[in-house]
């Protein structure tokens, strides 16, 4: 079953935040080693856009111009799977600083495509792609620092840290992510019915 | 045949001698999860999936091949079975590469729909990522191991339906592999008639026909009865839905 982990009324998103409040539900979306498919299919959640910026402060994702991610996050959505070093990072903080994670999409969940370099040994990986690839040998290399250094192995996001909330699909379509946002924002558990549960 | 009296999640219902607990758990609409079983095909209780808690020793038993027998009792979903369950389908998603998104069995897949039907949503095991090899040296048909999940339908299908045993098992543990001809690439094979039905019956996207991309494979199994009803019934046709003894 598809649910938040924790019964504690604390650790759900606040959407019934004290009659009369006004403060909105703090969103946040992460995109780690994904396509980024994942957003827009949230993105096509169209009209319902609407009603959800109005719940919500978004406060940050990749499709809004904020470069740290924040303190007091309530909910995250995160796409893609752990890949690189920075998204090791990321995944470390967005878990601090936020009362629930979601992993959104197959990647995020199960690793998917991007983890199908696992059987690779990334040396050998950089070397095929890069080094003997098509085209000029790119400057620089591992050691200049500027590109996050891939991990050995690419890891679905509850393999790295705690996760409440999963949303399986490559990518979810729009109607899975709504049921999910949906109950997030009522401060309810996600519960998806079994088709919506479906990989790929 | 004799009838029997068997208690299913505390309702008393009768069946015959010699049916599998799995036939008479589903003649009563309940729905108990299968990969390996197939309508059809001699049973193997290999993937436990249909496993029952069978009499107050809580002891388990594969539902398929289990006789049912005068005064059993026995449970088909307890808490405990559908853990289970879930863990066997999450172990056999960590034991090789299924991707979904990436498969040509995508949305009619055996494997997939289990795991949703179930409740899975992720997979809580290291998955083993293993280097595994395709063959596509079939004229018509591919072989992806990365998608097997060793139910073993195409052995058996090849050997009780076709009469070939193109088909086998080799290896053990994590390293079952299955194979053709003793292990040559499968287009090389001279036992293999290219009948299709190993690739008709496998549950996954392991068998699958060549040129078919994402989500397009598409699987019958109801060749198998067609052929089964007439070389043991000598039924070869229906009219009006019924079928007809000797044909036509």
């Amino acid at each position: 079953m598809t649910q938040s982990k924790s019964e504690n009324p604390k650790k759900t998103a606040g959407g019934k935040k004290g009659q009369g409040s006004t403060q909105k539900v703090r969103l946040a979306t992460v995109w780690l080693g994904g396509c980024s498919g994942c957003h827009m299919s949230f993105l096509d959640l169209d009209e319902r856009l609407i009603d959800l910026a109005a719940a919500v402060d978004l406060v940050y994702s990749p499709i809004a111009d904020v470069k740290t991610f924040p303190e007091d996050v309530d909910v995250v959505l995160v796409e893609g799977a752990v890949a690189n070093v920075d998204h090791l990072e990321l995944a470390e903080q967005l878990r601090e600083r936020s009362k629930i994670v979601v992993s959104f999409g197959d990647c995020a969940v199960t690793g998917n495509v991007t983890s199908l370099r696992n059987k690779i040994p990334v040396d050998d990986l950089l070397t095929k792609v890069y080094h003997e690839g098509p085209g000029a040998v790119p400057r620089g290399g591992e050691t200049d620092k500027v590109v996050p250094a891939l991990i050995p192995r690419v890891l679905p996001l509850h393999q790295v840290i705690p996760v409440d909330a999963f949303i399986p699909g490559c990518p979810p379509d729009p109607e899975r992510i709504w049921t999910a946002v949906s109950a997030l924002l009522a401060g309810e558990p996600v519960v998806l019915e079994d088709r919506m549960r479906k990989f790929g | 045949m004799a009838v029997i009296t068997v208690t299913i999640n505390d309702e008393l219902v009768s069946g015959r001698t010699g049916q599998s607990l799995l036939e008479l758990v589903r003649e009563r609409g309940i729905d108990l999860p299968t990969l390996c079983h197939l309508d059809g095909l001699e049973e193997r209780g290999g993937c436990r999936l249909c496993m029952v808690e069978v009499g107050a020793t809580n002891r388990l038993a594969a539902a398929c091949v289990t006789p049912a027998q005068e005064g059993m009792v026995i449970y088909t979903h307890s808490e405990r079975l559908v853990r289970y369950r879930r863990m066997i389908l999450e172990l056999l998603f960590a034991e090789r590469n299924h991707v979904c998104a990436v498969c040509v069995m995508n949305g009619r897949c055996e494997l997939q729909r289990e795991a949703y039907t179930i409740g899975m949503d992720h997979v809580r095991y290291d998955y083993l990522t293993p280097d595994l090899p395709m063959d596509a040296s079939h004229e018509r048909f591919v072989i992806d191991h990365n998608r097997c999940i060793l139910c073993t339908r195409c052995v058996r299908v090849c050997d009780s339906v076709e009469g070939a045993h193109t088909w086998d098992v080799m290896g053990r543990g994590v390293n079952c592999r299955v194979i053709t001809d003793l292990h040559q690439p499968w287009g090389s094979s001279r036992s293999c008639t290219s009948c299709g039905k190993c690739v008709q019956v496998c549950p996954t996207g392991a068998l699958h026909a060549k040129g078919s991309s994402v989500a397009e494979m598409v699987k019958h199994h109801d060749f198998l009865q067609w052929i089964l009803d007439g070389r043991e019934k000598k039924q070869w046709a229906t009219r009006n839905g019924d079928p007809v003894e000797g044909g036509r």
